[in-house]
């Protein structure tokens, strides 16, 4: 069983702002790409992430192979509840996605 | 013309050697990024900075004479690291040391961007407040509650210091595009080119490879393109990395929110010019029929002390939910009589545990910092010998790295504003100076 990092040369989180997080993907070739955003779904992610599916959004950036995917945080950044105040190591919910 | 990027945040260091190549041809601005929101509400609300003041002194102190020897406007955004009125001054006073020790005069430009909770409130009230996530609304306690709030300015304050022909500006918070946008769109370049290298320069050479948050990079901006290259011989531009910068940090990969309007990224082309260029052409600006600032306000949430430790023995990890409750409920039982409810909160941050160790942080913030020590103490000595069924390690639960166990770390920020506000002018947050030194 391949995970989703398995076709990743780049798997990423970030805040983009305190407010949001956001996944890169990069991936080794347009195969990968496409392999992953036909299968790769919002649920998946929903039930990783415990967010709702309207909340994300999954955007495809073809120039460099890549998906990009945005969900509001739930402890915003810095909230007494958080511990990850940069957001930079969100990844392995997502990592793990057995596709 | 040409704009160089001293690197991705002033204080994180560059090379001189670097700046000098960037310096062997004309430069018509440097620009430097010296704050962010990344290290969280903290730095805005006790006004102090995440930089340290003697790198930023490093920093400043070879940029500025190069950059007034070259008459290049120098352009410093979000002063401080949160950019609030303190953070702008503590910066100015280390800029001043280095003009005085280097026995530099220069026409200084400053934008304050402060707004307080009386210009928030009126925007709610009007109806002019946006919210920014679904999962944090504008509320008026919050906003009252507010001890700090800047207003994240875009170009236009920093192009009326270019008009008034200021060699250096220290911006309070500003967007990190605008330090590299406006004086190209000053220069009569277009909004969609301009932002998206401002965009791209903006962390330094975040874009190249080997990848370096602390090193410079330089842009060149023309009529239809804009072209990226590191000043650093060992570093080079490719497409993958910068077409991948362009996704950094930002919701969606296509489109760049401004105070003036939206650069969209769709038809942007990016080629190879050499091995060490990359030029980029297409991008577009669609100005905002509603012009919008951002505002960042913090506020108070207690005062915190912590208790780090570590678990080896695997019952005690199975068993961690259950002696969380256990100290929870003893903490509550034991303080009822001694402390006002709610007056303080409990959190066990953990990881791990699921392979040979977990760590955990017994984190209490409490309304004073007395309540949190009381607080802590107790969490801290009922988790060392909460017991539970098969328990062998009868000695302690906890291994604790440090003596003292628990930490001071003083008052706690939360971000209490976070809203886009309707405007009816660009400028009306920004408070413009400018004198000579």
């Amino acid at each position: 069983m391949k995970k989703l990092i398995d076709y990743t040369k780049i798997l990423r989180s970030k805040n983009a702002g305190p407010l949001f997080i956001t996944f890169d993907l990069i991936f080794n070739s347009r195969e990968d790409m496409k392999y992953v955003e036909q299968r790769l779904t919002k649920e998946q992610i929903a039930k990783a992430y415990d967010v709702f599916t309207d909340k994300i959004d999954i955007i495809s950036y073809d120039i460099v192979n890549s998906i990009k995917i945005t969900f509001p945080r739930k402890n915003i950044s810095g909230a007494l509840a958080d511990s990850d105040i940069y957001g930079c190591q969100q990844h392995m919910p997502l990592a793990n996605i057995v596709l | 013309m040409k704009i160089v990027a001293l690197n991705g945040l002033l204080g994180y260091g560059y090379s001189k050697e670097a700046l000098d190549i960037a310096f062997s041809e004309k430069v018509d601005y440097l620009g430097v990024d010296a704050g962010s929101t990344d290290p969280g509400p903290y730095y805005l609300g006790s006004g102090k900075s995440f930089t340290d003041r003697s790198a930023v002194k490093r920093d400043l102190s070879l940029a500025l004479p190069k950059a007034l020897e070259h008459k290049a406007p120098f352009i410093i955004g979000t002063a401080g690291g949160a950019g609030s009125e303190v953070h702008v001054m503590w910066l100015k006073e280390i800029l001043l040391e280095v003009a005085k020790e280097q026995n530099l005069s220069f026409k200084l430009g400053t934008v304050l961007a402060d707004v307080d909770t009386q210009y928030v409130l009126s925007k709610l009230e009007s109806g002019k407040l946006i919210d920014m996530s679904s999962e944090f609304a504008a509320d008026k306690d919050l906003i009252s509650q507010s001890t700090r709030i800047v207003s994240q300015v875009g170009i236009a304050p920093i192009i009326e210091l270019l008009k008034r022909k200021a060699d250096v500006i220290i911006c309070g918070r500003a967007c990190d595009t605008a330090i590299y946008a406006a004086p190209c769109i000053y220069e009569g370049y277009s909004h969609g080119l301009a932002f998206h290298m401002a965009k791209i320069m903006e962390c330094g050479a975040m874009c190249s490879e080997p990848v370096a948050a602390a090193d410079v990079m330089q842009g060149y901006i023309y009529d239809d393109c804009f072209e990226l290259r590191p000043a650093n011989p060992i570093r080079r531009c490719t497409v993958d990395r910068v077409a991948a910068h362009t996704l950094y940090e930002q919701s969606n990969p296509f489109l760049i929110y401004e105070p003036d309007g939206v650069c969209d990224l769709t038809n942007s082309v990016f080629t190879q010019v050499d091995d060490r260029t990359v030029r980029v052409s297409g991008s577009e600006f669609i100005e905002a029929k509603e012009k919008t600032l951002k505002l960042e306000g913090v506020r108070c949430a207690g005062y915190r002390t912590i208790c780090p430790a570590t678990i080896y023995d695997p019952k005690t990890i199975e068993n961690i939910g259950l002696i969380t409750d256990t100290v929870t409920k003893f903490v509550a039982e034991n303080t009822k009589d001694t402390l006002p409810e709610g007056s303080y909160k409990i959190f066990f941050k953990t990881s791990g545990g699921k392979e040979s160790s977990m760590g955990v942080i017994m984190d209490v913030v409490g309304k004073t910092q007395e309540i949190a020590d009381t607080v802590c103490a107790l969490v801290r000595s009922r988790m060392l010998h909460c017991d539970y069924d098969g328990r062998r390690s009868t000695a302690g639960n906890l291994s604790f790295p440090f003596s003292p166990s628990d930490i001071h770390v003083g008052a706690v920020y939360e971000f209490s504003v976070f809203h886009l506000a309707k405007v009816d002018s660009l400028i009306e947050t920004s408070k413009i100076k400018i004198e000579e030194v």
